[in-house]
């Protein structure tokens, strides 16, 4: 590298260059001494005949260096030094700067890692989720998990297909690990020859699940993940080998899983082999996931042809039993929509995401806003300084590289103060995070997130120094020389920039305002909303799980429950309990059924509308704090005789019979041959999937059933009315009461439902913090804003405003037209504001609920509550204008 | 004014000047100065260190080379010394100098206007 060369070669060669100049003079001394001149004479005459010595020096130097980038380093010394001499223009400066650069750095690391970072598997671009739609399954529809694959499906999609190189499915659950201290209940992902292989993670120890492994009949196997292997086992490396107790079944543990792999977005204890028994296996069972790898070079629409063409095959091949139609299934077109797996971790959180950092980016805007204007006081200041270097013989160019620099140096040392301060508001982001958000545990400062913030220094710099620049270096030094010394009025066009600025800051934090404005009211909104449950920090629930192991016979189970029920009944404090299979908003997965309704012509070969089904205890309803609508509820004593009865959601009701009331007495049933079972209650329509999703149609079956598939409701979340709810000293006697019962039962989600009623609302009131934030950032920013350009302008008119004073204007008529002026602004602001966030806020439609994003009301409260604060920040100049002394005003010229 | 010829010496006589003395003879600075002095007859009074930045000029543009050595008079001095790409460089400015010379010429000369 021959410049590199250079740059070290440069000394030698400026020593150089300084003896060979004085070897000449020595030289040429010498000869004039020879002559016969005096030796004084003779250096001076050498001097005169060779020049100026330290300019041909420089001259010869510059030769050799960069002249560029030597002034450049020239101005950023010059700019260092200047900003240096004005602490605290550049504190307050840099500090805005930083705390908008921080901001952006922040939320920018969290986009990076939620939505722009691959996932964390080898080769994740080739990953892809089997999802499907079924837009003829009434009922199912509705929900964005659309219909997952039964075990038919995928051992049809396995075997057939040409576009995959591995398809497997999995699903998550719970297993009771006993034999090893205190039964626990752990987190277990099910999954099927194919799921290891397509997510292509090595495992840390010992090896994968094998096809032997997914036999039915075969030996029990199970691997670990990380986390379960340090929490239980210390770590040990020996571990391979060893069995553990799930669910009373003895199982080898065979591998463990590597710190940090999760499946999808979710973290597991134990995950073990599907192993379905293909004999018999019918079509349905839509109730897995589906993940798979594409071969090399494939697009999503080629895997999406493959996978149609096999779903005839598919039904070909499968049954769901003897003298069952198997194209019962083409009425619900089911249809493959592949999709990239990282859509389906991050979901539509981008959405919330995008617009969280748009605004941050506003804030940024404003703050770039007012750092220009207080860049704009100080070069203005500094006026006569440019017009002397310009009159030294500055280019233009120069001078305004000489602004840039600075504004450049200010961008980039905000920008290091900010990464500092983004550290920090990562840790507050994580923190104040929905723990819904996912991939929350990735988030982190990388490379890119350096990089952004550095592209964002230097750019924010540079557009920062830029009006300045281009206005303050122009060919107009003879006239600020003339001014110099002298105060006079400001020209109008010279204010013009600075007014555009706080009309656009006042503007931009119009439509932040607006947007917190719209959130506070969406969640006020949510508030509003029955949950289908009352005072949620009073109900502690918990979720118990019976395994057959423990307790075979159906009836068998249905006692325990009502025997734990009797047991946390005793404990100190508590109103009333039931049990439920999952309360609302709880977030598993939900079950369906085909539901058949008395007095409805059902067409031959048709499969009826899906419902969602639950199983409730007697007293739920009161304990809960759900409404009964019409009817009763269910007693113990039809339970176990086995008598049928039902209950259904005021909506289904409505639906199929149009009053409530008149739902009383009708008859349900599951399937075409099941018996009826009566209408004996309804119940309000609750938030199943959360506050924000409608309610669905809901069938409430008894926990104890004649139905040969699923006779008991063996898993079921018990709820407690009680204010003792969620103390710790409660939960451990909920423990006991419950060990007292059955000592290998683990207690399983044991939390109060505020904390599953704040889950739900956790992105809305994440985003309402964020804009929060954002939205009184941009008021502080826009109010200093305009506070600082009218203090400047009465400062640079209190000469005028002196004069107008001495010829008889009064401090009201003066105190008016500062004013006037400021809030003219401000109006002029709002209504630029106003025109913005009717565009923008349709962005966040996704966001709200239960309002529009052109709700007049916030708009009316935002704006004038934006023109009020600015009259405020006019009035404290505006006062100290009407103080102004003309005797003190004028003795200054 | 003394300085008025050197003044008006257009852009890169001096550096071909250099050039055409060193060709005939390495020399250090010093010597290269008196050198293009006298062969000039002391018309160009050239300021004696202009020469510096022009050698250095050269010597970065690679048209000299140059190496410590001793002078006549027993000084260590830098000896400037002609390279190819020099000695090239020269040929082209004094060709095209000559046909500018030319012109210049033909335009001054009496008679033919």
């Amino acid at each position: 590298m021959n410049w590199l060369k250079q740059l070290f070669l440069r000394k030698r060669l400026y020593s150089e260059l300084s003896e060979e100049i004085q070897s000449h003079l020595d030289e040429k001394v010498e000869e004039l001494v020879a002559d016969g001149m005096s030796p004084e004479d003779a250096i001076r005459a050498a001097r005169r005949e060779f020049g100026n010595v330290h300019l041909i020096e420089e001259n010869s130097r510059e030769v050799w260096g960069w002249p560029s980038v030597e002034s450049v380093v020239l101005d950023f010394r010059h700019g260092l030094r200047s900003l240096s001499h004005s602490p605290s223009f550049t504190v307050v400066a840099l500090l805005t700067i930083a705390i908008g650069i921080s901001a952006n750095a922040a939320v920018f690391s969290v986009v990076n890692s939620v939505l722009l970072r691959p996932l964390n598997y080898p080769h994740a671009e080739q990953l892809v989720a089997l999802h499907q739609v079924a837009p003829g399954a009434e009922g199912l529809a509705d929900f964005e998990s659309g219909l997952l694959l039964s075990p038919s499906m995928y051992f049809t999609y396995a075997e057939h297909n040409r576009k995959f190189q591995s398809v497997g499915i999995w699903g998550t659950g719970t297993a009771n690990v006993t034999g090893m201290a205190e039964p626990e209940q752990v987190r277990t992902v099910g999954v099927s020859e194919g799921v290891l292989e397509t997510l292509g993670v090595p495992p840390a120890l010992g090896r994968w699940l094998s096809r032997e492994d997914q036999e039915p009949n075969g030996p029990g196997r199970v691997m670990l993940s990380y986390g379960y292997w340090q929490r239980r086992f210390g770590g040990d490396r020996a571990v391979i080998g060893r069995t553990i107790t799930t669910d009373s079944r003895l199982r080898e543990i065979v591998g463990v899983m590597p710190q940090g792999f999760r499946f999808m977005d979710g973290d597991f204890d134990l995950c073990a082999p599907l192993a379905f028994n293909r004999v018999n296996l019918p079509l349905a069972g839509f109730g897995f996931h589906g993940i798979a790898r594409l071969k090399l070079g494939v697009t999503i629409a080629e895997a999406n042809a493959d996978l149609s063409r096999l779903l005839p095959i598919w039904m070909e091949s499968w049954s769901n039993g003897p003298g069952q139609n198997s194209h019962i299934y083409e009425q619900w077109r089911i249809t493959p929509m592949i999709h990239p797996l990282k859509q389906e971790v991050v979901g539509n959180i981008g959405e919330f995401l995008w617009v969280v950092m748009a605004t941050i980016a506003i804030v940024m805007l404003i703050a770039c806003a007012n750092v220009t204007n207080l860049l704009l006081v100080r070069v203005e200041a500094r006026q006569q300084e440019l017009a002397v270097r310009t009159a030294l013989g500055a280019g233009r160019a120069r001078i305004v590289r000489g602004l840039l620099v600075e504004s450049v140096m200010l961008g980039l040392m905000g920008g290091l103060v900010g990464v500092a301060f983004s550290y920090a508001g990562i840790h507050f982001l994580v923190a104040i995070g929905p723990s819904n958000l996912p991939r929350l545990n990735e988030i982190a400062i990388d490379a890119r997130v350096l990089g952004f913030t550095f592209v964002l220094s230097v750019f924010s710099g540079l557009s920062l120094g830029l009006i300045p620049a281009l206005k303050y270096a122009g060919p107009q030094g003879s006239s600020a020389l003339q001014s110099a010394g002298r105060t006079i009025t400001v020209s109008r066009e010279r204010h013009r920039v600075r007014n555009l600025l706080v009309v656009g800051q006042v503007a931009m934090a119009l439509v932040l305002l607006m947007s917190a404005g719209l959130m506070i009211r969406t969640f006020a909104a949510l508030r509003t909303v029955d949950p289908g449950f009352s005072d949620p920090q009073r109900l502690q629930t918990l979720r118990i799980s019976i395994p057959d192991s423990l307790v075979a016979e159906p009836e068998g189970v249905t006692r325990t429950q009502n025997a734990i029920l009797d047991k946390l009944a005793e404990i100190q404090g508590v109103k009333s309990v039931a049990f439920i299979s999952e309360m609302p908003m709880e977030g598993f997965d939900s079950r369906w059924d085909e539901i058949y309704a008395e007095g409805k012509a059902y067409a031959d070969n048709t499969i009826p509308p899906l419902r969602l089904y639950k199983n409730i205890s007697p007293g739920l309803l009161h304990t809960a704090g759900t409404r009964l609508v019409a009817g009763r509820e269910m007693t113990w004593g039809e339970i176990y005789a086995l008598r049928p009865v039902v209950m259904i959601s005021e909506n289904l009701a409505r639906e199929l019979w149009g009053t409530p009331s008149a739902a009383i007495g009708k008859h349900v049933r599951e399937f075409s041959n099941m018996p009826w079972d009566e209408v004996v209650g309804v119940i309000q329509d609750v938030r199943e999937k959360g506050l924000q999703e409608t309610e669905p149609e809901i069938v409430y079956w008894p926990p104890l059933d004649k139905n040969p598939f699923v006779p008991a409701l063996r898993t079921a979340t018990f709820v407690i009315r009680t204010d003792r709810a969620g103390t710790e000293s409660f939960v451990n006697e909920l423990h006991t009461a419950v060990w007292s019962v059955n000592s290998n039962l683990p207690l399983a989600s044991v939390r109060t439902m505020k904390e599953v009623y704040d889950k739900s609302v956790a992105r809305t009131s994440f985003t309402l913090v964020m804009l929060g934030i954002a939205g009184a950032m941009a008021l502080a920013l826009g109010i200093i804003g305009i506070y600082g350009v009218m203090s400047y302008m009465v400062s640079q008119r209190q000469r005028e405003i002196g004069i107008r004073l001495a010829l008889g204007a009064k401090g009201g008529d003066v105190l008016q037209m500062v004013m006037s002026q400021g809030t003219k602004l401000a109006l002029v602001g709002v209504a630029i504001g106003v025109c913005a966030a009717l565009g923008l806020t349709r962005l966040m439609t996704n966001v709200l609920f239960g309002v529009t994003p052109h709700d007049p009301m916030t708009f009316v409260a935002v704006a004038v509550l934006l023109i009020v604060v600015a009259s405020l920040a006019c009035y404290i100049p505006a006062r100290r204008a009407t103080l102004v002394d003309p005797i003190v005003a004028l003795r200054y010229e | 004014m003394e300085k008025t010829i050197q003044r008006d010496l257009f852009p890169g006589a001096l550096e071909m000047m250099m050039l055409r003395t060193l060709k005939r003879q390495p020399m250090h600075g010093y010597a290269l100065a008196q050198q293009i002095k006298r062969t000039s007859n002391d018309v160009l009074e050239i300021e004696e260190g202009s020469l510096y930045p022009a050698l250095q000029r050269l010597l970065k543009a690679g048209f000299l080379k140059a190496e410590w050595g001793i002078s006549a008079t027993n000084r260590r001095v830098r000896i400037y010394k002609l390279t190819p790409a020099g000695a090239k460089h020269l040929e082209r400015e004094v060709s095209s100098f000559e046909r500018m010379l030319n012109g210049i010429t033909r335009v001054l000369a009496p008679g033919e206007l």
